[in-house]
């Protein structure tokens, strides 16, 4: 037994984390540091309008007058703003002859990645927006989609061709000011998609976009924009993954979504940037800000998150319901193992009379780990008839890491009803042994025991994800008993 | 198939099995008795290969086999199962997909192809008719949920699937009701074969009315003090372990 652990232990530690490698690609980058001259630069790089730069300009002004939050259960070195590279744009090596040709290169990266960017090879029923560094490399059944109206480009892209849209959407769910990160995004971020769903139309397929971190000492800094206008439905999903590095990269996007009346989105995340090394060296710092406005009556936002990448995760994806008999749903696995730290959760603001939310939040923490749910309910005084249900959830690996809830309930209305409810389990060494007396190896027994724990969040994953997301999970936790 | 020579155990420095010898043949069926306290567990604990024991001394020889060399996995692959005496519950992870799990670990160390969904369902449906079991309870997460006597019989079940060489049943009998008693009984005698082996723990005399063991052995203080054939069940029955204690001179 202590043998097989020795042996489950050093297999972990030299494996590798299987999107680790590094794409040998020349890029267009600009010099390292942040100023102004920096926003300027990255706006002029992107051809953009002039009510964008102003966007950019203002959202500087604001970060600078701002402080880095540190009230978050996480322990976040110093980050040097001034050291990082704020633009990288993948150059291809010969002229290409189309708008829509990849460089061999990145479809190479794209395919090692498991995401082939060629509309014959792709995974039937997924469209796919591919995002490296500071640019979006490709998006697929880009023209299938037109067809219904739907538009689903980069962002880059849609400044130029929708201008209307941006102008007005841009920061209506998080305002240029917003936070400390969301304020540095809007001031230089690069960009990252853009989804329109028109009137009446459900989208046929998933929507999808992946987003990877690739030159050195970049930071990543794309923004997702996403309206789906009255009785329309949409299932999008964001993947991510990085390289292996010894230093530290900072990932810092926004999503905004806007659900006009009688329409759905679903939005899925899958987040697996590069943790780290088991001595906690290197990996994502994921500071994202995610938000959803669920304007009209009767529409509704669902959150599903996979979280099992990044050193430190901060990041609560939130929905603000302002249509009456609106939704909004929660739904997270948080995984933490060696070092890594995550402090994460969700807000859920009730406005609209007879308004719903529901947060289940499962934390599964191994090694020296740190794992927190921090989640608001909060419900207007106008708020008739709010009801909230949370259920946050803890499992713990071993002795030496920590798990931690933070729920805060604000209600100003009396007709609300809000449930909260929370559980901390350990695996027992009872159940390894169990699964291994029928014959199931220590590993195996427990990702089968962790599977079954996230279950229920697993389950609200699209299918062609969900089985991907189980092997992620066991993965995320080998060598997390010993 | 089975030897186990001069035993001795201990759990943090106490001292709790104390120079154990058996040998076990296939097609025999062997109970052990005893005192609360008197080591039946971790005997059990110990064949099947729980880590928190420390064998201080002895050897136990499985078909020719070092068992202290094999790991728990590769003990149950190997045809040892035990029915736990207080099975855990695992939330979320059905009953079928953790026997379906098992059973095809087994075949792959045989180096047979896994089942096929039909065939295993199958599978569970004869064994499951075997044991008696509710249908609905195979849909549900493993024994989450299960009352004391559902946890049992799902116990026999797993064996009944799994088809041990040797079967250890720690306690089966303990929480169950005399129906579920010969249930349980049945399922066992139904699966014993000239191949294959039982060790039957019991406190109670009771359940050997349903199983006949071949041999009966008194377990006391960490020691088999006393072996006989089945008529060895009944005296105790009878007299007490009172009376072990006596003929020790205690």
């Amino acid at each position: 037994m202590a043998k097989e652990q020795d042996k489950i232990i050093k297999e972990v530690t030299q494996s590798d984390y299987k999107y680790g490698f590094v794409t040998n690609i020349e890029n267009d980058t600009i010099p390292k540091g942040l100023s102004e001259e920096t926003v300027r630069l990255i706006s002029a790089k992107k051809n953009e309008p002039d009510f964008m730069l102003e966007f950019r300009l203002r959202a500087f002004a604001k970060w600078k007058t701002m402080k880095m939050p540190n009230w978050a259960h996480l322990n976040i070195p110093e980050i040097d703003l001034q050291d990082i590279i704020y633009y990288a744009a993948p150059k291809p090596k010969k002229k290409l002859e189309s708008i829509d040709e990849i460089d061999p290169e990145l479809r190479d990266t794209f395919n090692r990645l498991g995401i082939p960017l060629n509309e014959q090879k792709i995974l039937s029923g997924v469209a796919v927006d591919a995002v490296m560094d500071s640019v979006s490399v490709k998006t697929t059944f880009k023209e299938t989609l037109a067809e219904k109206g739907i538009i689903f480009c980069s962002f880059s892209e849609a400044v130029i061709q929708h201008p209307d849209l941006i102008k007005k959407y841009l920061g209506s769910t998080v305002p240029h000011g917003d936070n400390y990160f969301a304020a540095l995004n809007s001031a230089v971020f690069s960009d990252g998609s853009f989804v329109y769903i028109p009137k009446g139309v459900r989208c046929p397929m998933e929507l999808s976009t992946y987003f990877r971190i690739n030159a050195a000492n970049t930071g990543q800094f794309e923004r997702t924009l996403i309206i789906a206008d009255d009785d329309s439905y949409v299932s999008y999903l964001e993947g991510c993954t990085a390289p292996m590095r010894d230093e530290n990269q900072l990932h810092a996007a926004i999503v905004e979504i806007v659900v006009m009346e009688n329409a759905e989105v679903k939005y899925s995340t899958v987040q697996n940037w590069y943790p780290g090394n088991k001595e906690g060296k290197g990996g994502i710092y994921n500071f994202v800000t995610k938000r959803c406005i669920c304007k009209g009556d009767n529409s509704k936002i669902s959150w599903t998150q996979v979280e099992t990448g990044s050193a430190i995760t901060w990041k609560y994806p939130s929905c603000i319901l302002r249509g009456n008999n609106s939704i909004g749903e929660f739904y997270s696995v948080a995984v933490t193992n060696n070092y890594q730290q995550a402090d994460t959760g969700t807000k859920m603001i009730h406005i609209g009379k007879n308004t719903k939310s529901t947060i289940i939040s499962k934390g599964i923490s191994a090694g020296k780990s740190q794992n927190s749910y921090r989640g608001l309910v909060r419900v207007l005084k106008k708020a008739e008839n709010a009801r909230n249900f949370s259920q946050c959830d803890s499992l713990l690996l071993g002795n030496r890491c920590g798990a931690h809830t933070y729920p805060y309930i604000e209600a100003a209305n009396n007709s609300a009803i809000i449930e909260h409810e929370a559980t901390t389990s350990k695996i027992g060494e009872d159940q390894i042994f169990y699964c291994n007396q029928r014959g199931i190896s220590t590993e195996d027994a427990i990702g089968m025991i962790v599977n079954g724990y996230a279950k229920e969040i697993l389950n609200k994953l699209p299918m062609e994800f969900a089985v991907e997301a189980q092997k992620l999970l066991q993965i995320s936790l080998e060598g997390s008993v010993g | 198939m089975l030897s186990i020579k001069n035993l001795h155990v201990s759990i943090n420095g106490k001292k709790i099995l104390n120079g154990i010898n058996l040998e076990i043949k296939t097609g025999e069926v062997h109970a052990i008795m005893g005192p609360n306290g008197s080591g039946k567990s971790t005997l059990a604990s110990v064949l099947a290969g729980k880590e928190i024991f420390n064998v201080t001394e002895g050897k136990i020889n499985y078909f020719g086999e070092d068992l202290f060399e094999l790991n728990p996995e590769e003990r149950a692959k190997k045809g040892i199962f035990l029915g736990f005496q207080y099975p855990v519950e695992i939330p979320g992870v059905s009953m079928i997909n953790f026997m379906k799990v098992a059973v095809n670990e087994q075949r792959k160390y045989k180096g047979l192809k896994p089942l096929s969904a039909a065939d295993f369902l199958k599978l569970m449906r004869e064994r499951k008719e075997l044991v008696e079991l509710n249908s609905a309870l195979t849909n549900r997460s493993v024994n989450e949920g299960f009352s004391g006597g559902e946890k049992k019989r799902n116990e026999i079940f797993q064996m009944a699937m799994l088809e041990p060489k040797l079967a250890i049943l720690d306690e089966t009998d303990s929480g169950l009701d005399i129906d579920a008693l010969k249930i349980v009984a049945n399922g066992v005698n139904k699966l014993k074969t000239k191949d294959n082996a039982s060790i039957v723990i019991t406190h109670y005399q009771r359940l050997l009315d349903f199983i006949v063991p071949d041999f009966v052995h008194v377990l006391y203080n960490g020691k088999i003090v006393k072996s006989a054939g089945k008529e060895l069940a009944l005296e105790l029955e009878e007299k007490g372990y009172e009376w072990i204690k006596k003929e020790l001179g205690e």
